[in-house]
């Protein structure tokens, strides 16, 4: 995505006959470029553009494994199905909810961590290790232990915090349930991407900062969050497309009862448990288009450009 | 990222049932392997170890589904749709016939082993295994709730739910705290409200679907079980958590002495008779009616269907019948206490003392009702729950008008699933 984003703006400065000039050695050195390419895009249009396209072609059917004889091409009926339901609605902005309050308080929470991280004198190792553990957790066992931990009787949880209440059974405390369970296992994964940017911080800078007058209030607004702009961003990006996608974590805590449910919980819902695939396949088309979105602001609008361009190792 | 780790986790799950397969193949000596998928039933390996020892020429291999009822369905959908041929008699729930039979994933009962399902087995049953009047599944066990009371404080059991009510507001009435009147039953957002809300429909002489599964009907008699289940929904005798409460929470509440009360499963009975307090003064009655005439009560339970895409039929069915058997449903009712399917099982002397209320059980079992019988079974339940909850926000009229539009749009494949 970055490299995209800086031929772009690269190409301008060159003069356009440039394309026009290459040498013949240059010409088959492209050549052989793409061809070394090839098997890899192939895969990748046989892995991944593939089931998009299949998937675009399925919503346009009304197509149940229930009813195999009523299959037929419904053009767009299935989007106007989708989009005039309130399930999907409530989903939607149960997701935005999540995604949006968790994201936000991962924001900060994993910006004290990395500030913490990054300056700890003594016992490093420990400290970041020590940060890291929930994030090395597999969600879906965290995902139970908090399930237990909110079940009255059985739950320290349900017995201190909330009087012996079942509160995974009602929607507005399951969804903080949900969200605080989604912030405590990703706020590690925030704090680790800033606090790579934080490395990018030059210390003189901010010995100078300080040499001036300025307060570490001062310090951290005005010379380390402009600095740390990209690195923010990215970390930013990275987590609204994870947040977005919020499966997981719902499924084992609610599976999305009481009108808990995500866009991608209802997808399944209607995928995998109603067999309904021109519906289904209309939800995940709306959750990519959804997604291709997010990701378009953050980087066209905000300017994000990821380092390496590589999720890695999330997860 | 996220999906990466569902990828790799699909393809660790692909590989472990590739290699169970094909274990399971290999298991028979070169010979045929009929492989049962069944939920855990802890002791039907005897069963199948029993049928081995009387089978020629296969072998019967045990795989465990999960335990719920939703990973049981979506497993062996899943794999059905894929037309999966390492699977050959599937235990389903009652309600799953209907859309495993439209889908073409099962095979119809036809001549012989038709008539052997047929011979001796309760009719209800039996309705729950047909589909468009032909029958596509072998009833191994069934199930009806009953009222469940404290004989202590209730000498005789109420014969409708307004004289339930009433008899429980009386009980909290006199007096001191210690007297419970509370009526626990199954009024979460699942299955179990499903069932206790077609009970009342049926036991009101309405309908929710036509028999055809095409049509939602939600005429005049659901209207009345609507009305029911909101007046007891609002009523003194709840239990506060009824919107929330499953089979065992009603079950808990019960041994713990909160309720008089109780709408369940015969399971309640050998669970009961570990809490001392409870246990002799728990007694059993038929379900409570509405209007006087006896309840019509849904009944639960496991169907034997063979796959439409098993390499040997013949074994299959042959399989499934003895597993089935008179003797191995009583082996299965009193060791893993589930009510059997054959009516002569019933008279057994030997199921006297496990099932002290199989008079009860067998004569509810005559006069049951079955869910709606369709393929989209899945979505109707779903609708059903989620509009019905919580039980005291019913607005009779209004939630039937609702029911009827979503559950058109539900068996019309057209609607969204909650």
């Amino acid at each position: 995505m970055s490299h995209a984003v800086k031929t772009d703006n690269a190409e301008p400065a060159l003069p356009p006959k440039a394309k026009a000039a290459l040498s013949e050695g240059k010409r088959a050195e492209r050549r052989l470029g793409l061809l070394l390419c090839a098997p890899a895009i192939l895969i990748m249009a046989a892995v991944a553009g593939w089931p998009i396209l299949y998937s675009l072609w399925l919503s346009l059917q009304r197509y149940d494994l229930k009813f195999p004889d009523r299959t037929e091409f419904v053009g767009l009926e299935n989007y106007v199905t989708v989009l005039s339901n309130p399930y999907w609605w409530n989903a939607m902005w149960v997701t935005v909810l999540i995604t949006v309050v968790s994201v936000a308080v991962e924001l900060v929470l994993g910006m004290a961590l990395a500030l913490i991280m990054h300056r700890t004198l003594v016992g490093r190792g420990i400290v970041r290790t020590s940060t890291l553990i929930p994030y090395g957790i597999v969600t879906v066992v965290a995902a139970f232990s908090w399930r237990y931990a909110w079940t009255p009787r059985t739950g320290y949880l349900a017995e201190t915090i909330a009087g012996g209440d079942p509160v995974l059974t009602e929607k507005i405390p399951a969804i903080m349930v949900v969200t605080l369970a989604e912030i405590w296992k990703t706020t590690p994964f925030m704090a680790l991407l800033l606090m790579a940017g934080l490395a990018l911080v030059p210390d003189d800078l901010l010995k100078a900062a300080a040499m001036d007058g300025a307060s570490a209030w001062q310090r951290f607004t005005k010379v380390m969050v402009p600095v740390m702009k990209p690195a923010i961003l990215v970390a930013l990006l990275f987590r609204t497309l994870d947040a977005f996608r919020i499966f997981d974590n719902l499924f084992v805590l609610t599976a999305g009862s009481q009108g808990t449910s995500s866009v991608s919980m209802l997808t399944y819902n209607n995928l995998i448990k109603g067999l309904n695939l021109g519906i289904g396949s209309t939800m995940s088309v709306l959750i990519f288009i959804a997604v291709a979105i997010i990701a378009f602001v953050f980087v066209k609008l905000f300017g994000t450009a990821a380092p390496g361009g590589d999720g890695g190792g999330r997860r | 990222m996220r999906g990466k780790g569902h990828r790799l986790a699909a393809a660790g799950g692909a590989a472990l049932i590739a290699t169970s397969v094909l274990a399971g193949c290999g298991s028979g000596d070169g010979g045929i392997t009929i492989n049962v998928y069944k939920y855990p039933q802890e002791n039907f390996q005897k069963i199948v170890d029993n049928c081995n020892a009387q089978a020629d020429g296969y072998e019967i291999v045990y795989h465990k589904l999960p335990r719920e009822a939703d990973g049981q369905r979506e497993q062996m959908v899943r794999r059905l749709a894929a037309g999966d041929a390492g699977m050959d008699v599937l235990a389903l729930d009652v309600t799953w016939t209907a859309e495993l039979a439209k889908a073409g994933w099962i095979k119809e009962f036809t001549g012989q082993a038709r008539s052997e399902v047929e011979d001796g087995t309760l009719e209800t049953p039996l309705e729950t295994a047909r589909y468009e009047g032909k029958l596509y599944g072998a009833p191994d066990n069934t199930n009806v709730q009953l009222l469940w009371y404290r004989a202590d404080l209730v000498p005789t059991p109420p014969k409708t739910w307004d004289e339930m009510i009433e008899l429980g507001a009386k009980l909290q009435a006199d007096g001191n705290d210690k007297t419970p009147g509370l009526v626990a039953a199954q009024g979460k957002q699942y299955e179990g409200l499903v069932v206790l809300y077609n009970t009342l429909v049926s036991t009101a002489g309405g309908q929710i679907v036509d028999d055809n599964g095409t049509k939602a009907v939600v005429d005049d008699g659901a209207v009345k079980a609507l009305e029911v289940l909101k007046k007891f929904a609002t009523s003194d005798v709840v239990d506060p958590s009824f919107s929330n409460a499953a089979e065992d929470d009603a079950r808990l509440a019960m041994e713990g002495g909160k309720a008089a009360f109780m709408l369940n499963w015969p399971y309640v009975y050998a669970a009961a008779q570990k809490v001392e307090t409870i246990a002799p003064h728990l007694k059993w009655a038929p379900y409570p009616s509405i209007d006087g005439d006896p309840a019509k009560v849904t009944v639960g339970g496991i169907n034997y269907a063979v796959s439409a895409f098993t390499e040997h039929t013949e074994e299959s069915f042959d399989a499934v019948l003895c597993l089935r058997s008179a003797e191995h449903q009583k082996f299965a009712a009193i060791n893993d206490g589930v009510p059997p399917t054959i009516e002569s099982v019933y008279d057994d002397p030997e199921m006297a003392e496990p099932y002290p209320m199989k008079e009860a059980i067998l004569e509810t079992l005559k006069n049951a009702s079955v869910r709606p019988r369709t393929p989209a079974y899945q979505n109707v339940s779903t609708v059903i729950s989620t509009i019905l909850s919580p039980p005291a926000g019913i607005d009779p009229r209004g939630t039937a008008e609702r029911l009827r539009t979503e559950l058109q749009d539900a068996l019309d494949s057209k609607g969204v699933l909650p």
